[in-house]
């Protein structure tokens, strides 16, 4: 974990809404691992304002990449950012997804959760399956990336005007039913909105399967000392217990979750 | 080298210099050790700590305002045997002193919980947190009147030896009775302010943003409302303050110095740029030099009211 200073290398528009900061992130992005997040202080934001935590999109060569939206004052300001300017980032952070399993990777994206899946589709031994939904054909993000890896992507939208029309757990559903007739583990990582993780960790609970579900909090500290976003979690025995969010996660097996 | 003495005693809690962060933002401390050498501080004030583990409020806990936040976090924690055991090794290799917030919801609760973090090894002070607005039972309860406010430091004077600091709650209509009473039954040490009652609603939903309703505000917002109040203490008071609420740089932390305090606790900016502390002590020693100071004690309650 480190605090450090990194500068702007590029910052483009990947859709209207959406935007790619690039960082040179240095020894931070050498050791980033997929699943992780980093906490930026904005900077154009007053001085009192907390940190936001991010995805990590990519780490490449020391450049760590953050795919985000504007959503709230603190990502309208981060638009803005040049390259060339400085900001302060606090990283890497959190557990990540665990990258030595087996079975049929299948990816479940919601919306910009997709991010943190295309660092994990970089840094996994083996290809699968990625699916994604939003609301519209504009919040589909990143997935040419995907199938230049390998990959085969899998498109849901809840108005139709991309892939087939409705959530993302329909196709997902399809998947793990053709798995299950080939014979074929399958391990699930997925990241986006409370409802789909949970109907995604219901839908593993059922098959049998490991899910890692990337939660999302709105978090004050990031390093596990404030108590903020924490969550409730079964222990293996049974009883119950109160994790952060940020620093126990942000990723967990269904199984763990207490919704 | 410099020859400015930062060191100083609060109340027999022996800091080499004054600052120390504020119980609830810094966690066990062990959170913060990789941005912060946790070595270099006065002293860490860890969060509040009852005498079994407790769960806290449900979310949303805090939410960001205009120079702050306001925070409903309940006061998880591991309980005293939890943070003996997981916490406490940490701490007491990396040697730096360890004040201890504690609560509870009776009399005796907070007089077994001190009795039972008397012996451990490292701890050199109990912070009382006789203020928190954000439990039902316990906290604030006790810290709104002087008499239970005495009654209830004197039962955890009977039960250490360990320095004692009550912390006080800034929601009162005149903080030196609270102070008076605190020495008086035993206190070696007040400690002020803690967060300020405050609410936030959504207008959309017409809902209050926090589970709890209400919580606490802290950061910058705060800070004039503490160097008030620790002013009015300092009149009051023949122990060491130490004084907290909205620090972010060391230009407020020499602020309630001058207005009285011996030793100053970094909160809310330690989620905002964990480096604030060390530069809080850094910044502590230029002014002193500048100003020709030989100690840090020179500064406590040097205002200058009639020029």
């Amino acid at each position: 974990m480190f605090d450090f200073l990194c500068k702007v290398k590029e910052h483009p528009h990947v859709t209207d809404d959406y935007m790619l900061i690039q960082l040179h992130a240095g020894k931070l992005a050498e050791q980033a691992r997929p699943g992780q997040f980093v906490h930026i202080r904005i900077p154009g934001l007053e001085k009192t304002s907390l940190r936001r935590p991010f995805s990590i999109y990519n780490s490449e060569d020391g450049i760590l990449s953050i795919l985000y939206k504007a959503v709230g004052r603190g990502t309208e300001v981060m638009q803005s950012l040049q390259p060339d300017s400085e900001l302060q980032v606090i990283g890497p952070l959190g557990n990540g997804f665990p990258l030595d399993g087996s079975g049929e990777p299948l990816l479940v994206a919601g919306g910009y959760g997709v991010a943190p899946l295309y660092f994990l589709a970089t840094r996994l031994n083996r290809k699968g399956v990625l699916l994604v939904g939003g609301r519209t054909a504009e919040d589909i993000l990143a997935i040419d990336k995907f199938k230049e890896l390998g990959w085969r992507v899998v498109v849901a939208t809840n108005d139709g005007s991309m892939g087939e029309k409705g959530f993302v757990t329909v196709p997902l559903l399809r998947e793990l039913e053709s798995c299950k007739a080939a014979g074929k583990e399958v391990e699930m990582f997925s990241c986006g909105p409370d409802a789909m993780l949970k109907a995604v960790g219901e839908m593993a609970i059922k098959s049998n399967s490991k899910a890692w579900l990337s939660l999302d909090k709105h978090m004050v500290c990031g390093v596990g000392a404030c108590l903020a976003c924490v969550q409730k979690l079964h222990k293996p025995d049974g009883s119950t217990w109160i994790g952060r969010v940020c620093s126990d996660g942000p990723i967990f097996e269904a199984g763990e979750i207490v919704w | 080298m410099s020859e400015v003495d930062l060191s100083v005693n609060l109340g027999g809690i022996k800091m080499n210099n004054p600052v120390t962060v504020a119980s609830g933002t810094f966690g066990y401390g062990r959170e913060y050790a990789d941005l912060v050498d946790i070595t270099q501080l006065g002293a860490v004030t860890v969060k509040g700590i009852r005498l079994e583990p407790w769960g806290g409020n449900d979310l949303p806990r805090h939410v960001e305002v205009p120079g702050g936040m306001v925070n409903a976090i309940g006061l998880q924690g591991p309980g005293v045997d939890g943070f003996v055991n997981e916490y406490m090794p940490f701490l007491l290799e990396k040697g730096v002193p360890v004040i201890v917030n504690i609560w509870g919801t009776s009399l005796e609760e907070y007089a077994e919980v001190a009795a039972r973090l008397s012996d451990v090894e490292g701890i050199c002070g109990l912070e009382l947190n006789i203020s928190c607005p954000n439990v039902k039972e316990g906290g604030n309860a006790f810290g709104t009147d002087p008499k239970t406010v005495a009654k209830l430091v004197a039962s955890v004077r009977a039960a250490t030896k360990l320095p004692l600091m009550p912390k006080l709650a800034p929601n009162v209509s005149d903080i030196k009775p609270f102070v008076r009473a605190a020495q008086e039954s035993g206190a070696d040490a007040i400690s002020l302010i803690n967060t300020i009652p405050a609410m936030v609603i959504d207008i959309e939903s017409r809902t209050p943003v926090l589970s709890n309703k209400v919580g606490g505000l802290s950061g910058s917002a705060i800070h004039p409302v503490a160097v008030k109040l620790v002013w009015e203490a300092a009149q009051a008071a023949t122990v060491p303050i130490l004084a907290m609420g909205g620090i972010v740089a060391a230009e407020q932390a020499i602020e309630f110095m001058i207005a009285g305090a011996t030793s100053v606790a970094v909160g809310t900016a330690n989620f905002i740029d964990p480096s604030t502390s060390i530069a809080v002590i850094n910044g502590i020693q230029d002014y002193l030099e500048r100003h020709e100071m030989k100690s840090a004690t020179e500064l406590t309650g040097s205002i200058i009211l009639n020029k």
